[in-house]
């Protein structure tokens, strides 16, 4: 390895090095504050050393690796994502009994796996972060041990996932058969020669789509995400619809793109469908539910089916609106999932929409957030959501998906009547239940991702520029 | 950077209201008041040192926003949205004023939306950007949604829900269909932008300019609102309070048939003119079956909501009869519409903050308790029915006048709806101030403040109905040019268009 190589892995050693060092601080010495203080320190630096990298990419570390600009914006967004969820975390942590710090370990070594998506260049590097992520979200889900809910959910995310791996490392293994290569630039050569495809391949993507699916949570494979965002504390879930998701979608769409999916007749097909199911599915399940954490969980269904339009544009502009996508459905999930997670106990989750009644009466600023959260998520404008929304709309537009933006029309309305829900009981009359007191750190985070969703919706110019600059594959 | 100022005062002042309101429940409606005057100010000492010209555009701005998109932040006035934001500023600050004494919970909040409300509309009023124009659209919407859902009466969440849902899912075909309309557009030139000038007279083959201009027609016509797409309209106007009623009424709905004056007519000429028959329908279907509805309601502000829906016909039947006489009686009508309905709903207000309840069957003989009241309610139900020497009357009138020259048939069905609001209207009077006591209510007439208000209002309905003469002047040239297109193809294909106006020549009618 050279020196170059070192320089360009720096996120990564950062990342990989933090849950090291807060295991042996933790044996030596238990304090909550100094772990949370060193988590939050490290991801600041990981984020920071993106930049002093930046000069020296396009780079490639084989066979394994490849760091270039659009790999080095999804790994700022995972960090930045995985520093507001870990400062959502802090008093929603702190509350616990038995071990705490452990949590940031879990949260350091799941961010290392998704960090590793992003960069990914090869079968086998796919496969180590995914399944780094994974194992680490297991744990993660289940980390509440007192609950059921908590343990259940992290079992089924267990079981499931490890079927879902299973079918990706078989489709992998398939197309090693059919081309001998794991690495992504050698299938494509492999795959630019022949005209037709055979079994052996076609049923390996397939394959490795029914695993990539599943950690989207695309229907037909979706069935995990509302009783695991029910039952991960809050935070976890924000992870979960964020981190983990992104990750996986950075990995989709360079080898998506790579491959050129897209001109394929039966892929082609086949991503038009899950995209249109995702979106129904997920938002009219979503209309009849009661608790907000499985809402969200259907509403993410349904958000992931608008993103994967995306994959058909074939074009980089495509890929750079689903990035501006991804960076406004990461404020406004963690926006939302944050304001549940600030309002819950450890005695209680706060995840009822009855909880809710009246917020905005006695806490206005949550509420605000909350709403623009929502507001961004249906796509009203001012929010970033709206930008979101118009941009994939634009580009699917551009390459005449008309079917899939008509659906995805159909349902920004049917999305809107269960957010709009949401809305209102945050305005009517006030019960009088409890709330916990805010925190810094919690203000802190609140703040960010309410600016954040005003600034990227009201004046998105600058952030299309440096994406549109930057990024392309 | 004149009409900039106009919004950021509004927004500004949304902001304080927001702020100040949680120490202070007056200092809100004292700043709404004062940013919608200096606004008014503003515009009024434009048009006094502005001299005529035959500029297009008075005032005209242009800041990029989102350049990569080709979407910039144009902003431009003419004698129509001149006029359009006048009327905004005046029933802005009458809102404000009857809001004085009903809104007392939560006053910060009610401002900041209501002041977010007007700038959304304002914002309407001035975009000539296809994106910005669509931004606003939906800027309005989230504030009148809260000041339905909250300040409303018992059905609000529903109403709100209504209201919201059909605005937002009509608008995004428009979304759908202003994009579609940068696609066609950016091919064909190369130029891809959402400017409207640009956008003006766009080469596209007749199908494709039928379906974007039904996109357009579809938000326009929700808004307006034209009959199968009218439902909305009842409950959101009944639940609303008393200041998101007149709002709606006479100003939300008037975004609708800016939109179609602003962009159906001009963007979509021959596409316009081939739907013409069935906008006219449209038209005189609303007239006739809003007045059969609002004579059949009890609820005395359901009543007022459905002449709406009958008033906003003919402003439908005049944007479709394409001629400067019947457009001229379109924007007489919107801002006659805007203020005698407006002044319906204040007094349903009004009745309601005495007596709590809006069942017409429960009043009578409310003019022996509250002659001003009853004297204010006679003159604005007789605009309602067009009393000449009213603003309505004129609107109509002219619209009729226009009408007939393009259908007669249209024209004469839509005359009916004249007797249709006669008898509505003067069973509202009948009802409510004549007629026996069916309850005997204790009740004070009007204050000094609602006799303000109500003072303003009837002067402005008599101006308009005596002297509509500098509301015409300024409007004309932008009707004018609203117009150049229809002509240009009624004089080269006068057979061709479906539309019965026999080109040119009986458009001589000067005003």
């Amino acid at each position: 390895m050279t020196e170059k190589d070192f320089l360009c892995l720096t996120p990564f050693l950062i990342i990989a090095t933090a849950p090291v060092v807060i295991m042996i601080v933790i044996s030596l010495l238990r304090n909550y504050k100094v772990v949370f203080g060193f988590s939050v320190l490290s991801l600041l630096a990981a984020f920071s050393s993106i930049f002093f990298i930046l000069p020296s990419v396009p780079h490639t570390i084989e066979p394994l690796f490849i760091i270039d600009v659009y790999s080095l914006f999804f790994l700022g967004i995972i960090i930045i994502s995985a520093l507001l969820v870990t400062l959502l975390s802090y008093d929603y942590i702190k509350q616990l009994e038995g071990v705490r710090e452990e949590y940031y370990i879990v949260l350091f070594t799941s961010t290392l796996g998704a960090a590793l998506l992003a960069v990914a260049n090869h079968f086998v590097l796919f496969f180590l972060g995914i399944e780094t992520l994974s194992i680490s979200l297991y744990i993660f889900i289940a980390f509440q041990r007192s609950k059921s809910n908590s343990i259940e959910a992290g079992i089924k995310y267990l079981i499931l996932a490890s079927v879902s791996s299973a079918f990706l490392l078989f489709g992998m293994a398939l197309i090693y058969t059919a081309f001998g290569t794991m690495q992504f630039g050698a299938i494509v050569a492999a795959l630019g020669t022949g005209g037709q495809l055979s079994p052996l391949v076609i049923s390996g993507f397939g394959m490795m789509m029914v695993g990539i699916g599943f950690k989207l949570a695309l229907v037909p494979f979706h069935m995990w995400t509302p009783d695991v965002y029910q039952g991960a504390p809050a935070p976890v879930s924000a992870f979960v619809a964020t981190v983990s998701k992104g990750a996986v979608m950075a990995i989709l769409i360079r080898f998506f793109f790579n491959l050129r999916g897209f001109d394929n007749h039966y892929l082609f097909i086949a991503i038009s469908g899950i995209a249109i199911l995702s979106m129904f599915v997920g938002n009219i399940l979503a209309i009849r539910q009661k608790n907000i954490k499985r809402l969200l969980g259907y509403s993410s269904i349904a958000n992931m089916g608008y993103l994967i339009i995306i994959l058909l544009t074939g074009s980089n502009r495509g890929i750079q609106a689903s990035i501006f996508y991804l960076i406004s459905y990461f404020f406004t999930t963690i926006g939302a999932f944050g304001v549940i997670t600030l309002l819950s106990t450890t005695e209680y989750e706060a995840e009822k929409i009855e909880d809710f009644k009246g917020l905005f009466w006695k806490r206005p600023w949550i509420a605000i957030v909350f709403t623009l959260s929502l507001l961004s998520l249906a796509g009203i404008p001012v929010t970033a959501g709206f930008i979101a929304k118009f941009y994939v709309i634009f580009e699917g537009m551009k390459a005449g998906l008309m079917v899939l933006i008509i659906s995805m029309i159909i349902n920004s309305v049917i999305g809107l009547y269960y957010y709009l829900r949401i809305i209102t009981t945050l305005f009517s009359t006030a019960s009088d239940t409890k709330l916990p007191e805010l925190s810094l750190s919690g203000n802190i985070t609140l703040a960010i991702v309410g600016i954040s969703i005003l600034i990227l919706g009201v004046y998105p110019g600058w952030l299309i520029d440096i994406i549109v600059k930057y990024v392309s594959l | 950077m004149i009409l900039i100022y106009l919004i950021v005062i509004l927004l500004a002042g949304a902001f304080l209201a927001w702020i100040t309101g949680k120490r202070n429940p007056v200092l809100p409606r004292i700043i709404s008041l004062v940013a919608l005057s200096i606004d008014l100010i503003i515009i009024i000492l434009y048009v006094l040192q502005s001299t005529p010209s035959d500029k297009d555009w008075l005032i005209d701005i242009k800041l990029d926003w989102i350049p990569q998109f080709g979407i910039s932040l144009h902003l431009a006035l003419d004698g129509l949205s001149l006029v359009m934001l006048i009327l905004t500023f005046f029933l802005g600050i009458i809102s404000v004023i009857i809001s004085w004494k009903e809104i007392g919970s939560k006053v910060g909040f009610f401002h900041f939306n209501l002041l977010l409300i007007l700038a959304g509309i304002i914002g309407v009023f001035l975009s000539l950007d296809l994106f910005l124009f669509y931004f606003f659209w939906e800027l309005m919407l989230v504030p009148m949604y809260f000041l339905i859902g909250i300040w409303g009466h018992e059905k609000r969440t529903a109403a709100s829900n209504k209201f919201f849902l059909y605005t937002q899912a009509s608008g995004l075909l428009m979304f759908i269909a202003i994009i579609t309309l940068y696609f066609v557009h950016g091919r064909s030139t190369g130029l891809y932008t959402f400017d409207y000038l640009q956008l003006l007279g766009t080469e596209m083959p007749s199908s494709t300019a039928f379906l974007i201009m039904l996109g357009f027609l579809a938000a326009f016509l929700v808004k307006l609102p034209v009959v199968p797409l009218h439902n909305w309209l009842p409950d959101a106007h009944t639940e609303a309070p008393t200041a998101g009623s007149l709002i709606l009424a006479a100003l939300l709905l008037k975004t609708g048939a800016y939109g179609l004056l602003r962009f159906i007519v001009p963007l979509f000429p021959s596409a316009s003119l081939s739907f013409a028959p069935f906008g006219m329908l449209l038209g005189v279907i609303g007239i006739l079956y809003g007045a059969k509805l609002a004579f059949a309601q009890t609820d005395l502000k359901r009543l007022v909501a459905y002449t709406s829906v009958s008033h906003m016909g003919f402003v439908i039947l005049g944007v479709f009869s394409f001629n400067e006489i019947a457009y001229q009686g379109v924007v007489i009508q919107m801002i006659a519409h805007g203020i005698s309905t407006g002044a319906l709903f204040i007094l349903v207000g009004q009745l309601y903050e005495r007596i709590h309840t809006r069942d017409i069957n429960k009043m009578g003989g409310l003019w022996e308790k509250a002659p001003v009241m009853g004297a204010i309610g006679l003159v604005f139900s007789m605009a309602s029915l067009g009393l000449p020497g009213l603003g309505n009357f004129i609107g109509e009138l002219l619209i009729l006048i226009g009408a007939f020259k393009a259908n007669i048939l249209m024209s004469c069905l839509a005359s009916l709806g004249l007797i249709a609001a006669t008898i509505y209207s003067l069973r509202i009077v009948q009802k409510v101030f004549l007629g026996n006591k069916n309850t005997d209510w204790k009740m004070n007439d009007l204050t000094l403040r609602e006799k303000a208000v109500s003072a303003l209002l009837v002067i402005s309905i008599l101006w308009l109905g005596l002297f509509p003469q500098p509301v015409l002047n300024t409007a004309k040239p932008a009707l004018l040019k609203t117009l150049i297109k229809q002509k240009e193809i009624t004089y080269q294909n006068p057979a061709g268009a479906k539309n019965k106006t026999p080109g040119e020549k009986v458009l001589t009618v000067d005003l």
